[in-house]
């Protein structure tokens, strides 16, 4: 058996591939503002919330923790309908990818928020600031600033994840590298292309992730060298 | 350095020759064929009740494997990876409603057709579709690197929305489901769809291709392929082919090409 490599095959449909790659890392980008935020205020029901909302967010977290991506995705494409609600591919991709990523984040957030010391929250509250001022001001940038690394990650794994989504006829990455294969047969070099190309992805979005938390969401952490 | 290299690669690409070449005789002396069959795709290759594959697909393997007078060992593929595991030599032949194609032939060789299919587009009685043109605007299911995939392809106009699903079963539950408006797809599948869910007004719109099914065998397997041409001519000839399609197509086989 010979295997003849020819990447050009491949390389020649490369509109296709950055218009996957686009929307890889919009998806990407969509589901990591909504999940973040999602799991941030998940985090925050679980360990402040009345207790039947802290039940419904446990629920929610363990049942999204332990069932498959795939499974999430095709139950929001091919389930919802049944109940009226019928969303293009890309749209229930998102939804997918935030319910996934809120409820992970949700644990990762909950973790950074119980290391926050007690006596920070106090004297914040000594200061009269209300309860909202308290948790966005005082308890949440610490809290994320320490989770963040972690946080980071789980973007990152739901982009890859994300590559599922061709499955449901999103046209991301994954979806245009199959497309491509199907057409020229080049299976190995398009599956190799991909792969590359979300390496890039990856990496460019933990970089672009470690450049962003720092500055917008929770500033440099006290004494950091500059 | 590259001298060495290039007797190397030269060798191995030598001894890969000769491998390919020996395909039937490695099997005989296996006594075991591997042969890609469809379970996504009724009523050529799908899942019984009993979870084993069982359909046309799965019974023209194993009669080819019992004329070889080997065991028939078969894996399960879809329409969008069947190519790349024969090309790769994960399988000898691919036996699963596999179109015959410009594109395709150079990269596999087909030995004869051993079954009759044609791929249409199929939608709801409510929708006029007479023409290609008509399928503008108009958001269509296809399982992605099927023949119907192609054709679609060359036919859609640009403003249709062509939704490529992974498999047949996604397909058909993204038509079912609503989330596309038709749906291009085998004949057979479109048949099995509509006996599964009586409620959903499903009807033939457009002929996509009449394509019958051939055996796909890797490029160089010439051994190979002369016997497998040779097994599908006596079971043609003795009226197997016919009882195959009878049993699960309900016709028979009719005129098949080479």
């Amino acid at each position: 058996m010979t295997v003849r490599l020819d990447f050009g095959a491949v390389l020649v449909d490369w509109p296709l591939l950055a218009r996957g790659a686009g929307l890889t890392l919009g998806l990407t980008a969509v589901a990591a503002v909504l999940g973040v935020a999602l799991g941030v205020a998940c985090a925050r029901a679980r360990t402040h919330g009345p207790a039947p909302l802290r039940a419904a967010v446990a629920t929610y977290v363990e049942a999204i923790r332990n069932t498959p991506f795939i499974v999430q995705l095709f139950f929001v494409f091919f389930g919802l309908p049944s109940l009226g609600v019928r969303l293009e591919p890309a749209a229930a991709s998102v939804i997918a990818m935030v319910l996934n990523l809120g409820a992970y984040a949700a644990e990762i957030v909950r973790a950074g928020l119980e290391g926050t010391p007690r006596g920070q929250v106090e004297a914040a509250r000594s200061l009269a600031l209300s309860e909202a001022q308290v948790f966005l001001r005082v308890v949440l940038p610490p809290a994320l600033g320490r989770v963040w690394p972690a946080l980071a990650s789980q973007v990152v794994i739901v982009m890859l994840g994300s590559a599922v989504c061709g499955q449901i006829a999103t046209q991301e990455l994954s979806y245009y590298a199959n497309l491509i294969q199907s057409r020229n047969f080049r299976a190995f070099e398009a599956t190799l292309v991909a792969t590359a190309m979300y390496l890039a992805l990856a990496v460019a979005v933990r970089q672009a992730l470690a450049w962003v938390g720092p500055r917008w969401l929770f500033g440099r952490a006290p004494g950091a060298r500059r | 350095m590259i001298r060495r290299l290039t007797l190397v690669l030269a060798a191995a690409l030598l001894a890969s020759h000769a491998q390919a070449q020996g395909a039937l005789d490695a099997l005989l002396a296996k006594k075991s064929i591997s042969i890609a069959i469809p379970t996504d795709y009724a009523p050529y290759g799908f899942v019984g009740t009993d979870l084993k594959p069982q359909g046309l697909d799965i019974d023209m393997a194993n009669l080819i494997a019992a004329k070889l007078g080997v065991q028939a060992e078969l894996v399960p593929v879809t329409s969008a990876n069947r190519i790349p595991y024969l090309q790769t030599h994960k399988v000898d032949l691919v036996i699963s409603t596999l179109g015959k194609t410009a594109e395709r032939e150079k990269v596999i060789a087909f030995a004869s057709a051993y079954s009759p299919y044609f791929q249409a587009v199929f939608g709801p009685k409510t929708l006029p579709i007479k023409a290609p043109a008509d399928l503008a605007g108009k958001t269509i299911a296809v399982t992605r690197g099927a023949l119907e995939d192609v054709e679609l392809s060359k036919i859609a106009p640009a403003s249709a929305d062509i939704r490529r699903f992974e498999d047949n079963n996604a397909t058909v539950a993204a038509y079912v489901s609503g989330q596309v408006q038709v749906i291009a797809t085998g004949a057979s599948v479109a048949g099995n769809m509509m006996v599964r869910n009586p409620q959903l007004p499903v009807e033939y719109k457009l002929l996509l291709k009449d394509s019958p099914n051939f055996i796909g065998v890797a490029q160089g397997e010439d051994k190979l392929l002369a016997r497998v041409d040779e097994i599908v001519a006596a079971a043609k000839a003795a009226g197997e082919l016919d009882r195959l399609s009878l049993k699960w197509l309900g016709r028979p086989a009719g005129e098949l090409p080479r």
